[in-house]
């Protein structure tokens, strides 16, 4: 049965690491300099609204207006500035949130499956209650509780996604538990404590690595998703799930307003993804 | 082993099985349910004032907060309303002030067949992916499928809906990407299962009708499982096609395509019903963004309304419904593989 639940549909895919693994790289080290250097490179405020320019089209089409790439949204401000100055808000998130959220499941899983006993069934209880919950909608919740902002939703990618990493490294203790060179270092008379941080935490690193970075690529869906319910940061600042909002509202008007933040956006989620996939092919035995 | 202690064998592993996993569903429901319910109650903001007028006086909301219990004690709060889900009253929501129970049971099917229609196309896209990489293993279409697995997989159902809102509802519009189903159309139904009723009352112009606005919202939420799908079945069938009784079939003069389907695909199928069963729990999840998404009259879409407007009681219905179907649905695969799986019916 534990097989069975186990078998994340990512952990079965294998491919050899190889452009994939650079074209990730590369993309999300544009996005790194964007979000940087977001206002020296940025054509325009990404704030400054003009009504007379409202949904001028992408540089290509009749009607464009120069300086502006990717063309305008309806209140006129421009969309690539936004998309960089958009930048900063998703790899913060993603840095932040995935980061953190990585501490809290790798602790609470590798103590429930090294300690065993009532610290796992206390610890697996609460992952099997937190699996109950819809995600988004868990999300929503706790936006709505906890008011918008960078912090809240922070907070919430936190509190919803522990579980992911809390599964993968509880099992994996349990299995690294059972090895005869936990045996023999406790035969040593190592503390429980020294053997769990010093032998199995080395061992779990990979694995921990690989599940971070595909993490991050969710926090990035999942800030988008909340601006997109419009429970995010406030709606002022660029973001490209407000981007993809508006876009949709003004799709049959100004198709750009979705279409660029959207490609963004999936490009910036595929590159978490196979850059994951990517490590975990070259350094991770146990997710490959 | 005579056959009877066979049986019995089989109905204690069963018994087992179920017991502890009722046992442990039931922990986890009431977890959540005391989850939402104090965690809702953090939320800033009293809700009967929003529901008055301005100009409503302090009396007015003591009165009315009175009226929804709200005046009470926190833990009593909650005494209140779990005694009432044990007895099938799950409160009144605020903003419509209708039971709560209606208005989810009124959504609920909305949802089921989205969800469905989602899991249907899921398998179908996933199988034939499956069947055609396993068919011309080891050459480029095998590669080909592999890469769009990938993608598929690594890209959530919510973007996927947003590339299918811009291919098929704006620059080729054949579907219609908001709502379901078109609201001047006239609705003979009785029930809430608008495209089973359909079906069974004959009305395809209205089946069809309906289709053209599920399509897209399933397609978005099935190209993820979709991956999964294809995947695992594919890994599982090509380790098939290496057993001696497959060899067998070959030798016997039947085509590569045959064996695949007649011989290899029963026996590679367990695998990846079992895992169809656990990802299906996640999709009905994913419903959430997807109708909202898609405008779609569903659960996922009045629960978004709910939190907006601060409804508690309806919130605490909705998250409630959604525990009980996901763990429903793991306890029944966790059933299915104990009866399915000789392993463990002997062991």
């Amino acid at each position: 049965m534990a097989d069975a639940k186990g078998m994340d549909g990512r952990s079965m895919i294998r491919r050899r690491a190889g452009p994939r693994l650079w074209l990730s790289a590369g993309w999300l080290s544009i996005l790194c300099l964007a979000a940087l250097f977001a206002p020296w490179v940025a054509p325009h405020d990404p704030l400054a609204q003009d009504l007379f320019l409202g949904r001028m089209p992408p540089f290509w089409m009749a009607g464009a207006e120069p300086g502006y790439w990717l063309g305008t949204d309806s209140l006129g401000r421009d969309v690539l500035s936004r998309l960089i100055h958009g930048a900063r808000v998703a790899l913060a998130v993603a840095l932040i949130a995935g980061t953190i959220t990585c501490l809290v499941g790798a602790t609470l899983g590798l103590l429930a499956g090294f300690l065993r006993g009532w610290v796992d069934i206390v610890i697996s209880r609460l992952i099997d209650i937190w699996m109950a919950f819809p995600p988004v909608l868990f999300s929503i919740l706790l936006i709505a509780v906890l008011g918008p902002g960078l912090v809240s939703i922070i907070i919430a990618i936190v509190v919803i996604d522990w579980t992911r990493f809390a599964r993968v490294v509880r099992a994996e203790a349990m299995a690294q538990g059972a090895m005869d060179y936990v045996s023999s270092a406790q035969v040593a008379g190592r503390p429980r404590i020294g053997i769990m941080l010093r032998e199995i935490l080395p061992n779990l690193l990979p694995t921990i690595g690989v599940l971070l970075t595909l993490e991050m690529g969710i926090a990035v869906i999942v800030e988008a998703i909340l601006s997109f319910v419009n429970l995010s940061i406030s709606t002022d600042d660029p973001t490209w799930g407000s981007m993809i909002a508006e876009g949709r509202t003004a799709i049959h008007q100004a198709w750009w307003v979705l279409v660029f933040p959207l490609i963004t956006l999936f490009l910036t989620v595929l590159s978490f993804s196979q850059l994951g996939e990517g490590l975990k092919d070259r350094f991770d035995p146990v997710l490959r | 082993m005579s056959g009877r202690q066979r049986t019995e064998a089989t109905d204690n592993a069963v018994i087992k099985v179920l017991a502890t996993r009722l046992l442990t569903t039931l922990v986890t429901l009431a977890g959540v349910a005391v989850i939402v319910f104090f965690v809702i109650r953090v939320v800033p903001g009293n809700p009967i004032a929003m529901m008055l007028p301005p100009g409503a006086t302090e009396e007015d909301i003591a009165r009315l907060s009175a009226l929804y219990g709200l005046d009470k004690p926190l833990v009593t709060q909650f005494g209140i309303w779990i005694t009432g889900v044990l007895q099938g009253d799950f409160g009144t929501s605020i903003t419509t002030r209708q039971p709560v129970l209606d208005l989810v049971l009124g959504r609920l099917p909305a949802t089921l067949e989205l969800a469905i229609m989602a899991l249907v196309i899921a398998v179908a896209l996933g199988g034939t992916a499956a069947l055609i990489g396993t068919r011309f293993r080891g050459g480029k279409r095998e590669g080909a499928i592999d890469i769009a697995n990938g993608v598929a997989l690594s890209v959530p159902d919510f973007l996927w809906g947003l590339v299918l809102i811009l291919l098929f509802g704006v620059l080729w519009p054949v579907f219609h990407i908001s709502g379901r189903v078109t609201p001047s159309l006239d609705l003979p139904f009785t029930t809430d299962f608008y495209l089973i009723e359909s079906l069974i009352r004959l009305r395809l112009d209205l089946t069809a009708d309906l289709v053209a606005h599920m399509f897209m919202p399933a397609l978005a939420l099935a190209i993820p499982l979709a991956a999964i799908i294809g995947q695992l079945l594919k890994q599982s069938l090509k380790e098939t096609m290496n057993l001696d009784y497959v060899t067998l079939a070959r030798t016997k003069g039947y085509g590569e395509t045959q064996v695949i389907l007649r011989e290899a695909l029963r026996n590679a199928a367990l695998p990846t019903i079992t895992l169809v069963g656990v990802q299906f729990s996640f999709l009905i999840g994913g419903t959430v963004i997807i109708e909202r998404l898609f405008s779609y009259e569903g659960l996922g879409n009045m629960a978004i309304d709910a939190v907006i407007n601060r409804d508690l009681p309806l919130i605490q219905g909705i998250v409630l419904l959604f525990a009980l179907i996901f763990t429903m649905l793991n306890l029944i695969v966790d059933l299915l593989y104990a009866v399915l799986n000789p392993r463990l019916r002997h062991g």
